[in-house]
């Protein structure tokens, strides 16, 4: 079957459909990661987003059950240059074909990703539609135009999970953490169970007040999808909240923090999507390879310095990857401690917010 | 952090001759860390034996000794040049193994030199297996179970424990040497004996078999801070097995998902940290159960290898670069990357593309050799192809190995191989298995199937399927419709088919096919390798092609010269003519020139992104250079430096309008073809052999009859001397046609009268059409009618009197007149007597072409380049030959190691991977360290066998005198014996072994017996004498066949005996 991806600026990609049928929106973006995808797919991070793999050959592992970041796929849409049609893992269960079509998700091979790719370099992530149904360019062009995009839009809500719960209960538990949904990967709650925390995953609309009614040792803000600022009422909530719990902040979670401390946070040209960011630590000098998924950013100069101590830089642009508090027990990152997909090279961050915990306590 | 200040004279080690398992990936290393470290302000030492490199051109290091890589001879260096640090890691297994020995032997204490980058411990760590298991099981890794064993009890206790099957792994060797795996106790037992013989410390691993698991690698990189990052992940196509050297190769990892990668990548960094490899490039292998995923790990090289190279290659991260640079203290992220110019090189490379490496296999060379493959390595090359998808680079991979494939085609019919036959290439890997897999396919074996008798990952066989799928489809379209749709055939680009394989399924030719896809707008796209999948702008050319998407070659408004390089290393062909290439490239940007590098060969200096101003990876066949000629529209097209490959295109390429520059093609088939060259010659009156070229058997004896045995005969238009043999009766001279025709079938059988105790000659010339400039004789130590790629040659002449090399001189001119020369010729002569008789004309560069330049400090293939573009040698300051008064010795290294069974005796087949050279004022000397260098040192004491054919008795005595006056023992054979005593030379009685007498056996065994001279007549040699060369090779012997060859070893000895050895700097010889 034939499918369309059309970008809002005129540019159109035709290629084969291999998942659902059906139209999607979403911003178009690119991830460098040569493998991950199940990851990525079920990342609630990439809401609104359709993801471009620049990694020709996807799904050749198939999908397994166990690598998986949420309950469910929430991606908008895959955009490959060559499905595989037959998988090899001793782990796997299905295609990632199948995988699309139970979930309704629409998928697209035999795009050239790689023009792709350079034309969003050129001229940045922007909103597209993917469609099986509609394959009129104009007219798609038109309503990838008219679609919602990622500005100013609150898509956590579209991903939190409305209730609390519990992550498993680790032997010889040492602390409670307080995990804000804003659209949590499953990797930071199996990271914090190995550093023996036990996990109580909230909504991200809960307030401080309840918060500190679970007496937590430590709240993390989690990672989750698209514009920071759309979500007043998590920074908001924040902000009640610094000062009288240790912080950790990933991600979405590290720029919603930014903003909880006064700063300001931007759109990035095309974000950062991949697994080898370079991210130098300031204070060791050490680097690490880093997995990212984002596509705004906190603001450095936006940031009051006498309070905040900017802990780690991306390389390759210079951007803000991490920020510490000069006083309080609050740190974050942007990048990806937790992995999943990606390098494990920064999960000592872990350990240190327990260190951090520890000292608070 | 900057660099180190307490560093300024730096020794590198380089690998020495081109062999199985190191080949020119050392050169590219090397010369990368040369040109790095300059950079920085260091002076560099370099020793490498190895002419045919880029690295030891004069201008790459500081102080460069082409002198052999042993110990004593760098302590000399050492001493002379007291460098404060040394690089170990540069150099493949020879760099490492040489600088192991330094240590131990105190030298780099006494002089006291560092080691930088990896320390005696880490090497240690990671090359002794015991210690090396002890270290993985530290960090809580696991390994195939395994023990160690130092004798031949030791090693059966310990297979009794493992069970079979069993791999052996002997310690301290390169390349596997001496490793198998034992089904059975009486293959255990061969093996396990050879193993302890191989290793430098005798000792051998046994170990359980993880054959038919799945095989990776990942690349390394580790600075002083910690800093770790992978550069490349490489999965193999072939299984656990079969050495990774030999097996399809493809990058990135495809069947590995996230969680079992990460899993891998913490391994190998923790594997890096454990072994302490403080600075530089590991690479680390990993073999997985396919059932269960577990991991297991196999080996970790301390060092850059031929798979760092690859990586490099295969993402545009220069490995050795950046390993040198980390070395004198930088760190990752103070190096930028040279390809984003904007990020740094603390990062892993993402790529959007595949690629697929494939090995090239010589066994046609060594017919008595099996083409199974096994944990020693026995490719000789390797190519490398870029694709969208595995399909097309697979494809794109198979025609660029120039095996006579255009693609995965159907070379035999699978209707007519046997089931038994398919299932037996499936089952054992061979040199041809990947074709085999294709048959079974065709035949209907599912992919289930395959999977099981190969032990492939279903995913690669899947992919095959689909080109297969796809074959069918355009076969019944064409069937159908006579013709191909536009869309059929833009599926067919894209799945990576040649315009020939698609003429050969629609009864088309090359050329229709290719107009019929221009006519549909189906051209080649060029796309970047970047290192970052398009993430940040690139501002390094390298391209590959691909189709149906977008192109991004810039094309400049330059004037452009394109250099077509030679494909994958084989026997015949190598790294001479990569040095060519790359000097042709340096040449012409001196002109101004936008130079265009075309290769397909991974481990060379010409894929180097910045050897050329573009770089395009791709195959050397007449549809990928045309549609890269199409794109760029270079002023002239250089065919005449890659060997014969570019060769073998010039006429097509020509036709198609391609701009070749240099001698025209006219004229190089003039050299080719017999008889318009006998009539060049006749006018010329200049003689050659009496010859004629034959179509048929019954010609052949014709001819053969009328210029009288013995003959050579060989097939036209191959190089390397392919099926080439001296024939004595009409017997051998059927059998022998037959063969030759099924290597050239298309073209007529050559016999010549072969000249028997003739010398032989090689000459290099220089020629802009008008001027020709002589760039060096060479006489050959061994006589007429061995390969002179096989063959010891000396620079100049040392026995040809000054009438006959004036002579030569006035031949070469004349014929590089006569065929209107525009660059380089080589022409061999063969002097018997006071005729000078001319064997063969090539109007190209020659292999030798490298030696002559480091020889006389002219670099012949560059002034060769700057008169193709135009110039001539006058204004180039090249008028008159160059008079040298030092000595040079080339000589060839040989494979027979790797292949059991076959026999060591030279012929006019070309059988030497590599060559070394030897330098110094006298004969002797130049000799003796040309011996040295190629692993056969002399011996100054210790007994030697002689064993001669009836014609060198007489010869033989008085070389033989002159080694039982210097102290030898001498022990020959009944005749050479008789011969001997009855000169009244000291000598012992050996008798046969087929009677009993295995002392010589035994001698050799024990180390002895120190050296072997035998000379054989004919094919039908002494059988005691095959057994006992091949033995003695085995054992590192030296074996000496010829007695031209004896008579120079003599020289030798007695030289070094006068006088000690010393060493000079290549710069110091041409100063």
């Amino acid at each position: 079957m034939q499918a369309l991806l059309a970008l809002e600026d005129g540019k159109v990609f035709r290629g084969q459909s291999f998942g659902a049928s059906g139209e999607r929106y979403g911003e178009v973006v690119f991830n460098t990661s040569m493998t991950g995808y199940q990851e990525i797919l079920t990342d609630p991070s990439y809401r609104g987003q359709i993801i471009a793999m620049t990694y020709p050959l996807i799904g050749n592992y198939g999908i397994n059950p166990e690598d998986v970041e949420s309950f469910k796929p929430f991606a908008e849409g895959l955009v490959v240059k060559e499905c595989c049609k037959r998988p090899s893992s001793w782990r796997s269960q299905k295609t990632l074909a199948a995988y699309l079509k139970e979930n309704n998700l629409l998928g697209i091979e035999g795009v050239d990703t790689r023009s792709l790719t350079l034309h969003i370099r050129e001229a940045g992530a922007m909103k597209a539609v993917l469609s099986t149904l509609d394959l009129d360019p104009k007219r798609l062009v038109q309503k990838a135009k008219n679609s919602r995009g990622l500005v100013g839009v609150d898509l956590v809500r579209e991903v939190t999970k409305n209730e609390i719960y519990a992550w498993m209960r680790p032997k010889g538990k040492r602390h409670k953490v307080v995990v804000l949904d804003c659209g949590v990967k499953y990797n930071i709650l199996r990271e914090l169970l190995k550093n023996r925390c036990q996990a109580v995953v909230v909504p991200a609309h809960t307030g401080a007040d309840a918060i500190l009614k679970l007496k937590p040792d430590g709240l993390l803000l989690s990672n989750g999808p698209g514009d920071p600022t759309a979500i007043s009422y998590v920074i908001e909530t924040t902000r009640k909240l610094i000062g009288r719990l240790p912080i950790f902040g990933i991600c979405l979670g590290h720029q919603v923090l930014g903003l909880a401390l006064g700063g300001k946070t931007y759109k990035l040209k095309f974000g950062h999507h991949g697994a080898n960011h370079p991210v130098k630590d300031l204070k060791t000098g050490k680097v690490y390879i880093t997995v990212q998924n984002h596509g705004f950013c906190v603001d450095i100069d936006s940031l009051d310095h006498k309070e905040i101590e900017i802990t780690h830089l991306n390389l390759n642009d210079q951007t803000l990857e991490g920020m510490r508090h000069k006083k309080l027990p609050i740190f974050s990152v942007q990048f990806h401690p937790e992995a999943s997909s990606g390098p494990r090279d920064a999960g000592y961050l872990f350990a240190e917010f327990i260190k951090v915990m520890e000292k608070y306590a | 952090m900057p660099k180190r200040t307490d560093i300024k004279k730096i020794l590198i080690i380089g690998s020495g001759p081109i062999v199985i398992s190191q080949a020119c990936e050392f050169d590219y290393s090397g010369t990368q860390a040369c040109k790095a470290l300059r950079e920085e302000g260091f002076k560099v030492v370099l020793v490498n034996s190895n002419p045919a490199t880029i690295m030891t051109d004069p201008e790459m290091a500081d102080f460069t000794y082409i002198e052999p890589i042993t110990p004593e001879v760098i302590e000399k260096i050492i001493a002379k040049e007291r460098p404060d640090a040394l690089i170990p890691t540069l150099g493949g297994q020879t760099g490492l193994n040489t600088t192991v020995k330094l240590v131990e032997q105190g030298i780099l204490n006494k002089y006291k030199v560092r080691m930088i980058g990896a320390s005696y411990e880490a090497i240690k760590k990671a090359e002794d297996r015991d210690y090396f298991k002890k270290s993985m099981l530290k960090i809580g890794l696991d390994l195939p179970k395994s023990l160690l064993a130092y004798n031949m009890g030791q090693a059966v206790k310990a297979v009794r424990k493992i069970g079979f099957p069993a791999i052996v792994r002997p310690g301290f060797t390169l390349g596997g040497t001496g490793g198998g795996i034992a089904r059975n106790m009486a293959e255990f037992q061969r093996l396990a004996d050879l193993g302890l013989q191989s290793s430098m410390n005798s000792e051998i691993l046994v170990e359980e078999s993880v054959v038919g698991w799945k095989e990776y690698e990942l690349e390394v990189m580790r600075d002083k801070k910690d800093n770790v990052v992978i550069v490349c992940s490489i999965e193999n196509l072939d299984p656990m097995g079969v050495h990774t050297g030999d097996s399809i190769t493809v990058a990135p990892a495809q069947t590995l998902s996230d969680k079992e990668y990460q899993k891998m990548r913490d391994a190998a960094i923790a594997i890096i940290r454990e072994i302490g490899v403080e600075t530089g490039g590991s690479n680390v292998q990993f073999a997985v159960n396919p059932k269960t995923g577990r991991m297991v790990v196999i080996e970790m090289n301390p060092r850059v290898s031929r798979s760092s190279a690859l990586a490099s290659k295969a993402t545009g991260f220069p490995i050795a670069k950046f390993a040198a640079k980390l070395a004198v203290g930088y760190t990752l992220d103070e190096i930028q990357n040279d390809i984003t110019r904007e990020t740094p090189a603390s990062f892993e490379p993402a790529i959007d593309y595949c690629v697929v490496k494939l090995p090239r296999f010589t066994f046609e060379k060594f017919p008595e050799a099996k083409d199974i493959l096994g944990i020693s390595m026995k490719s000789v090359g390797e190519t490398m192809a870029i694709g969208r998808t595995f399909k097309e680079a697979l494809q794109k991979g198979l025609r660029g190995l120039e095996i006579g494939h255009a693609g995965l085609d159907n070379k035999l019919d699978y209707r007519k191989i046997p089931a038994r036959k398919i299932n037996q290439r499936l089952k054992e890997p061979n040199a041809s298995r990947i074709f085999y897999l294709k048959y079974a396919l065709q035949k209907g074996y599912s992919v289930e199937k395959i999977s099981r008798l190969t032990r492939i990952d279903p995913w690669f066989i899947e992919n095959i399927k689909e080109i297969t799928d796809l074959e069918n489809h355009l076969k019944n379209s064409y069937l159908k419709n006579h013709s191909l749709s536009k869309e059929l055939l833009k599926r067919a680009k894209e799945y990576g088919f040649s315009d020939k394989q698609l003429a050969g399924l629609t009864c088309s030719d090359e050329i229709s096919i290719r107009r019929q896809r221009k006519k549909n707008g189906l051209e080649a796209g060029f796309k970047l390798v970047d290192t970052c999948a398009a993430e940040f702008r690139a501002s390094t050319p390298y391209y590959y092609s691909t189709y149906g998407e977008e192109d991004e070659a810039r094309v400049s408004q330059k004037k452009k010269i394109m250099i077509l390089g030679g494909g994958p290393n084989r026997i015949g062909q190598g790294i001479e003519f990569d040095y060519c290439c790359c000097h042709a490239s340096f040449a012409l940007k001196e002109l101004g020139f936008e130079t265009i590098m075309v290769n397909s060969n991974p481990e060379t200096v010409s894929t180097d992104y910045d050897t050329s101003d573009k770089l395009y990876f791709e195959p050397l066949t007449f549809e990928d250079v045309m549609n890269i000629i199409d794109k760029e529209k270079p002023a002239g097209v250089i065919v005449q430096l890659g060997g014969q490959t570019p060769l073998n295109l010039a006429r097509q390429l020509e036709e198609a309008g391609a701009p070749i520059i240099g001698t025209s093609v006219k004229s190089i088939d003039l050299a080719e073809d017999r008889g318009k060259f006998a009539k060049i010659l006749k006018k010329l009156k200049i003689h050659q052999p009496e010859n004629g070229s034959a179509d048929s058997i019954k010609e052949a004896i014709q001819i053969a009859k009328k210029i009288g045995f013995p003959v050579l005969v060989r097939p036209s238009y191959v190089l390397g001397g392919r099926a080439m043999r001296i024939v004595y009766n009409e017997k051998s001279l059927v059998e022998f046609v037959k063969v030759a025709r099924e290597v050239s079938p298309e073209h007529p059988i050559l016999i010549d009268k072969f000249l028997e105790d003739a010398v032989e000659v090689d000459v290099d010339a220089l020629s802009d059409g008008k001027t020709t400039v002589i760039g060096g004789i060479m006489e050959h130590i061994e006589e007429a009618g061995i390969h002179s790629g096989d063959s010891a040659c000396v620079l100049p002449p040392h026995t040809l009197g000054d009438e006959i090399i004036d002579l030569i001189r006035r031949y070469t001119q004349a014929l590089s007149k006569e065929l209107k020369v525009k660059g380089l010729i080589n022409i061999q002569f063969a002097v018997k007597g006071d005729e000078v008789y001319v064997l063969e004309v090539n109007p190209r560069a020659s292999r030798t072409v490298p030696f002559v330049s480091k020889a006389t400090g002219i670099p012949l293939a560059k002034i060769a380049a700057k008169v193709m573009a135009g110039k001539t040698l006058r204004e180039l300051k090249v008028t008159r030959e160059k008079q040298v008064r030092h000595i040079s010795v080339k000589e060839s290294v040989l494979p027979f190691s790797r292949f059991s069974g076959v026999d060591i005796l030279l012929g006019p087949e070309m059988k030497s991977t590599g060559e070394v050279m030897g330098i110094d004022f006298s004969f002797g000397k130049a000799f003796y360290k040309s011996q040295l260098a190629a692993n056969q040192g002399l011996p100054a004491r210790g007994k030697i066998l002689i064993s001669v054919r009836n014609s060198d008795k007489r010869g033989m005595v008085f070389i033989a005198k002159k080694l039982a006056d210097m102290g030898f023992e001498l022990i020959a054979t009944k005749g050479t014996y008789k011969s001997l005593a009855s000169n009244n030379i000291k000598v012992q009685l050996v008798g046969k072994i087929s009677e009993g007498d295995s002392r010589i056996l035994k001698l050799i065994r024990q180390g002895e017996l120190k050296l072997v001279v035998n000379t054989a007549s004919g094919y039908s040699s002494h059988s005691d004498m095959r057994l006992i060369r091949s033995s003695a090779v085995r054992h590192g012997i030296p074996c000496i066949t010829t007695i031209q060859g004896a008579q120079a070893a003599v020289n030798g000895i007695e030289a070094v005996a006068k006088g000690s050895l010393e060493i000079k700097a290549i710069q110091g010889y041409h100063a």
